[in-house]
């Protein structure tokens, strides 16, 4: 018993060692399996990209870069990319809009509803996909039921459908981030520009607005990058419209082609090209 | 997607409230409301009235895949009866993916707070990035992964592990499913943790630890509980699309035993005749579950950012 005592006094005790051990390296090595982790489906498509295989793109049979030659090659797979990337586009700039300018009405004025309006944005986010896809479904199908019937028009699901469900559920996301940015401005600036006889209109633009937009930006990404891997709703609204997630979906019960890896690792390097960029043009800004 | 990061972080300290409208300008709010709130209420609140409608919907006997309007509260009592199993798989997978998004994106989160350094940038990068390989893409990929011919299965068999799993494999089976609702909701849960630890002061968790002298109680005490908004915000993002996915264990689970409410909902919709009304209370009662839920953690746990 006395031993053990001294021999505690003499060095820290096992807490301690412990958490100087784990404080030193545990977080830093699980935070590198864990990223591992999240790569390990991209690099496998990425694999499977190059795979020269017969009739679905499963069992490895032998390197190939004819996928890569010819990455339109499978019936559809270009089409619903495009499709994909001109509904992101599309219910980017609408929602980033939209969303913006909630967020200035929430954050910069006192109004009856204000409280109302926080819960409205709030609670898209909290609903879950299938939810939202499956009501609008509901709306649209009788919608354009009672439209055909009374005016003989042709309405059904696809493009625009897709665009406004996904316009919806990203409005919520931009205000919340364009939210964020607002309230973490320091008031004082836009203060001293007024103590500095701007009027309203300038001090908005001139101080406002610049000191908002990397906020604005990193909405209208997000918004993007939601858009244009939404599945759920997608599926509920698209009718025979196929965007890009869809194509891989359907095709999986057949057999994916291995342009869908092509593409799908394009996009990833692609995006990761132009995130790398923008931080390297903030980094310089910011010197 | 780096925006979500904000969501953990909250705003500026104890923002007050707006000043008040100079006289005579009291329509600009409301301007600048109008346009996002109309498309919310048109393409949010009116659709979910109308869903509403259809799950009290009673269908003609003799004519499957017609109905009328009625008050009918009985497909509730089916849906939630019927599909019970279905409720308790969506509740506990999408529990156990968030534990376990919590588990791996903590000290990950940790790491890029306190230890990345100069790497801190490109961590956030890599932590963003898969997102652009299409999330059905990847999901399907982690099939192939942990198909029983896969490199998984075969690691776990070599170690004699794989009898532990059930049926003795992985693929089509619940561990598969939580392990993919795992994987595709992990960055929803580290970004806002990564926001609320960035802005806590390092120092302040050093003089916990000189005052706790124990790694645990130190993480318990003062790091966890700074970090609480992106916690909530992160276990929250993680959560409710996990309960509400039908994807993973539409390729990731089997035909039988791991279907969630998502995969009834969806088949009700689209491949059963005359599930319509069904799938329309199955909708409303796993919203209703989960804005329960929601209400009462933030209620709990108080977090006004959110809100």
């Amino acid at each position: 018993m006395s031993t053990q005592t001294v021999g505690t006094a003499y060095r820290p005790s096992l807490g301690k060692r412990v958490q100087g051990w784990l404080a030193g390296r545990f977080a830093m090595i699980v935070a590198v399996l864990v990223l591992l982790y999240l790569f390990l489906p991209v690099f496998y498509t990425f694999i499977f990209s190059f795979n020269d295989y017969r009739k679905s793109n499963i069992e490895w049979r032998g390197f190939t870069l004819k996928h890569w030659a010819n990455p339109c090659g499978a019936a559809g797979a270009c089409d619903s990319l495009v499709t994909s990337l001109e509904i992101g586009l599309l219910s980017t700039l609408v929602a980033t809009m939209l969303g913006t300018l909630v967020a200035f009405a929430l954050v910069r004025h006192r109004f009856r509803g204000r409280g109302a309006s926080n819960i409205l944005v709030f609670v898209p986010m909290a609903t879950p996909e299938i939810v939202l896809g499956a009501s609008l479904l509901t709306i649209f199908v009788n919608g354009f039921t009672q439209l055909n019937g009374w005016f003989g028009t042709d309405l059904k699901l696809g493009f625009w459908t897709i665009t406004i469900a996904h316009i919806m559920f990203c409005i919520s996301f931009v205000v919340v981030s364009v939210k964020a940015r607002l309230q973490s401005l320091d008031p004082r600036l836009e203060e001293a520009a007024q103590d500095l006889y701007a009027g309203p209109a300038e001090t908005f633009w001139k101080i406002t607005f610049p000191l908002v937009l990397p906020g604005i930006v990193g909405a209208a990404l997000l918004a993007f990058s939601l858009s244009f891997d939404d599945f759920i709703i997608t599926s509920f609204v698209s009718g025979n419209e196929t965007t890009f997630p869809k194509f891989v979906y359907v095709s999986y019960l057949r057999g994916i082609p291995a342009q869908a890896n092509v593409i799908g690792f394009s996009m990833f390097v692609i995006a990761l090209a132009l995130v790398i960029i923008g931080q390297i043009v903030g980094n310089a800004r910011k010197k | 997607m780096s925006a979500l990061a904000h969501m953990g972080g909250g705003g500026a300290p104890a923002t007050a409230m707006p000043p008040k409208e100079p006289s005579g300008r009291s329509w600009l709010p409301y301007l600048l409301l109008l346009p996002g709130v109309l498309w919310l209420l048109v393409f949010f609140i009116y659709p979910l009235a109308q869903l509403f409608a259809v799950s009290l919907y009673s269908d003609y006997p003799d004519y499957p895949g017609y109905y009328y309007q009625d008050v009918n509260w009985h497909n509730y009592v089916r849906a939630l009866t019927d599909f019970l199993p279905h409720f308790g798989r969506s509740m506990l997978y999408a529990g156990l993916a968030t534990f376990f998004a919590f588990v791996l994106a903590y000290p990950l989160a940790y790491a890029m707070a306190f230890k990345a350094g100069k790497w801190r940038g490109i961590m956030m990068i890599l932590v963003i990035a898969p997102f652009f390989t299409s999330f059905i893409l990847r999901t399907i990929a982690w099939r192939q992964i942990l198909a029983d011919e896969g490199p998984v299965a075969w690691v776990l068999e070599h170690l004699h592990l794989l009898s532990f799993m059930p049926n003795g494999r992985i693929t089509e089976t619940w561990v598969a499913v939580v392990a993919g609702l795992t994987y595709n909701f992990l960055p929803f849960m580290v970004l806002p943790i990564y926001a609320s630890l960035e802005r806590a002061d390092p120092r302040v968790i050093e003089a916990g630890g000189d005052l706790y002298a124990n790694g645990f109680t130190t993480f318990r005490t003062v790091t966890l509980p700074m970090s609480m908004p992106g916690v909530i915000a992160g276990t929250l993002l993680t959560f409710i699309p996990a309960a509400g996915d039908y994807v993973n264990a539409e390729l990731l689970g089997s035909d039988t035993g791991t279907k969630m409410v998502g995969n009834v909902i969806e088949s009700q919709f689209f491949k059963v005749l005359g599930g319509y009304p069904i799938a329309a209370a199955l909708s409303f009662s796993l919203m209703a579950l989960i804005l329960a839920m929601v209400f009462l953690y933030v209620r709990r746990y108080g977090t006004e950012e959110l809100l």
